[in-house]
């Protein structure tokens, strides 16, 4: 077991009457890159703040390496934030930007005073080092250029670096990021991915990121935080988050397109009836009594769904309604009757497209079941035997 | 435009009768601007011009070209002098402490809550005084006897004092009249200035290590004013060289406490030398425009980021 870089436990945060954080509770391992995922809204920018010491919970505690921080003032907790706008002060160059957070932590309150200032012996020597420090994380970012010049004068991108050196010049256990890439263009946003990611192996130190972009937390983190309401609905890695997600909420959420959720009824024999036919299918598992003579919601992601093949003569009839072309893929829409929601089917674009009217079969292994309540049950998908 | 095929000659007429006509309509809409601007500045800014150099007094059938014998005797009229060093002497009371307490008070302000609007109405209330109706408040005010300003002094053991009829204390007491005029407005525009300051840079800053109010002052607020500062400074400072109402109202001049504005009114309006006076008033206006441009060129470079 890795070391907890920062345990939050039972946060509750109100402003007003409205609940924003719902008694959140999570560890973070040393050096994880972990993403709050969530639509705006659901309180993760707030559950940021939170752990930054900007905003003060109602109940709860925050504990960074098992020393409870919930109290202290935000400068004292070790960790650094990359804020959406960036928050640069314009006023300053790069390098006074960067240096800003060592000058208020090792110059002395007179020290730090225009004009008598620099009367204060060690003022020169400690400038020097902190001068030292700035270049290096301006070189860490590949900033080093730009150190005279002012935020107006840059471009986002180089924005969003400055803002990473005057974080990372600190040297903190924890980097919180809110957003920090919704302001860049959409190319840019791709190659500032993978330098963060980058930069993230090299530190070793832990990432809290926050967004609203699935594709960033899918790609970048070790672990997502998937947000709704206030609450976290899971926590696990992003394979586990699309392969096996806890909740309807969760499957709804994660993937594009959006998962296929069809309603299911299984009855006393542990048969499957999909759109009220039976399609020799039974489901078994240990939760699989629970089933029993339930109706639940079949989760089936867009590319495990394929065309039924001659031979088995079985699946289900369904109309070909569009097709969206994406190079690799296509993404047929797709009717199966009079009420049932349009199916998304994510096929090769190779594939030739025969008839309008198709039979399609899904993979058994990578059906996603989900009860009424919305919570996971595990089952397994198998051929009835023709006995 | 011309490197597309060349056109038939019937459409290049065309486009430049609908251009012409283009033209014909943006001057009819600047039309009443640019006659406001000759008649309201322009105009009288050339007559003045042209009256400095004559001795042309009101009503006066005849006049004489004077060259620059108006401005030569303007340096050496004693009323002029007197006036240029007392209205010198009032905008150096006046410009940092209408501009420095006008933020100390915004400051004061924007931190108050539930209470903020009240305040504001009470800092700006002066502001939408007249000065001439509010003088005779002030008159009462500093009253030597009748005062409670004096009242305070004598609590307090001391003698009174008789702000309104000692010469020494003429400009300095019309210049803390002019700071309670101008403290207000300024507050207001700082008000607007702190409001402009984004929430996220005093959160960064907090993070910074940013912890103690001067900090914070120091490191956010004062440089993220700036613009608001210069443009509060140059406003307050022509606003102080032009104090008028105050000495025309309380002193009328007497004990030598007459400013550059009075002493123009005397000449041009009681004494009817029209020539001299525009004369003053141009370099009245050379005094405005130097002290302003001054500071716009002092400030513009450090307090806009670019």
């Amino acid at each position: 077991m890795t070391a907890q870089a920062l345990r939050l436990s039972g946060i509750t945060k109100r402003f007003g009457e409205n609940e924003v954080l719902k008694n959140v509770s999570m560890a973070i391992r040393a050096g994880e890159f972990l993403s709050v995922l969530g639509m705006s809204g659901c309180g993760k920018s707030t559950l940021l703040r939170v752990i930054a010491g900007l905003e003060a919970p109602e109940r709860g505690r925050v504990c960074i390496d098992e020393k409870d921080i919930t109290d202290s003032d935000p400068a004292d907790r070790n960790l650094a934030m990359v804020f959406q706008s960036y928050a640069l002060y314009p006023h300053m160059t790069v390098r006074q930007n960067i240096a800003t957070p060592l000058r208020m932590r090792r110059l002395s309150q007179v020290a730090r005073m225009p004009l008598i200032g620099r009367l204060m012996p060690g003022r020169r020597k400690i400038l020097g080092e902190i001068d030292a420090e700035v270049a290096r994380a301006a070189a860490r970012l590949e900033i080093g250029a730009l150190l005279q010049r002012r935020p107006a004068q840059l471009s986002g991108g180089q924005r969003q670096r400055v803002a990473l050196a005057r974080a990372l010049v600190r040297d903190p256990a924890v980097f919180l990021m809110d957003e920090p890439l919704s302001n860049l263009d959409a190319r840019l946003r791709i190659h500032m991915c993978s330098e963060l990611k980058a930069l993230h192996r090299r530190l070793g130190a832990t990432f809290i990121y926050v967004t609203h972009a699935q594709v960033e937390a899918m790609t970048m983190s070790d672990r997502i935080a998937l947000m709704q309401d206030g609450r976290i609905l899971q926590i696990a890695t992003p394979e586990a988050l699309y392969q096996r997600p806890a909740s309807l909420s969760v499957a709804r959420f994660i993937g594009t397109p959006a998962i296929n959720l069809v309603p299911i009824a299984i009855d006393a024999r542990n048969q499957i009836h999909v759109m009220g036919q039976t399609l020799g299918l039974v489901a078994s598992g240990k939760e699989a009594p629970r089933a029993r003579c339930a109706n639940l919601t079949l989760g089936l992601r867009p590319e495990d769904l394929r065309l039924a093949s001659c031979d088995e003569g079985e699946g289900i009839a369904a109309r070909i309604l569009s097709i969206e072309y994406h190079g690799a893929d296509r993404y047929l829409t797709l009717a199966t009757g009079e009420n049932d929601p349009p199916l998304t089917m994510r096929q090769s674009a190779a594939l030739p497209i025969v008839s309008e009217e198709i039979r399609i079969t899904f993979a058994h292994e990578r059906a996603h079941f989900f009860a009424a309540d919305g919570a996971r049950i595990e089952l397994t998908v198998q051929k009835r035997m023709t006995s | 435009m011309t490197h597309h095929a060349p056109q038939p000659p019937e459409a290049a007429r065309r486009r430049a009768l609908s251009e012409r006509r283009m033209m014909r309509q943006g001057m009819l809409f600047a039309a009443p601007a640019a006659f406001l601007l000759l008649a309201i500045y322009i105009l009288p800014l050339l007559f003045v011009n042209a009256s400095a150099i004559t001795d042309y007094r009101l009503g006066a059938v005849a006049t004489r070209f004077v060259g620059l014998g108006n401005f030569i005797r303007a340096a050496d009229d004693p009323v002029f002098l007197r006036a240029l060093e007392n209205t010198l002497l009032y905008a150096v009371l006046v410009i940092p402490s209408g501009v420095g307490l006008a933020l100390l008070v915004a400051l004061l302000v924007y931190g108050r809550r539930r209470s903020r609007t009240l305040w504001e109405v009470v800092y700006f209330l002066p502001v939408t005084a007249t000065l001439v109706a509010m003088a005779a408040v002030w008159q009462f005010v500093l009253h030597p006897t009748l005062g409670p300003v004096n009242a305070l002094i004598r609590m307090l053991g001391f003698e009174p004092v008789a702000f309104l009829s000692t010469p020494e204390l003429l400009i300095p007491t019309m210049a803390a009249i002019g700071i309670w005029q101008v403290l207000g407005f300024n507050m207001v525009l700082f008000l607007a200035g702190l409001k402009g300051i984004p929430a996220d840079i005093y959160e960064a800053a907090r993070l910074d290590g940013v912890k103690s109010p001067l900090d914070r002052f120091l490191t956010v607020t004062w440089p993220m004013l700036g613009a608001t500062t210069m443009f509060v400074t140059v406003t307050t400072s022509i606003q102080a060289l032009k104090v008028f109402e105050t000495v025309a109202v309380l002193t009328r001049g007497r004990s030598g406490s007459e400013t550059l504005l009075y002493d123009l009114y005397l000449e041009g309006f009681v004494y009817s030398n029209t020539g001299y006076a525009a004369a003053l008033t141009l370099i009245f206006l050379a005094f405005v425009l130097i002290l302003s441009l001054g500071q716009f060129f002092h400030f513009d470079r450090r307090v806009h980021y670019r």
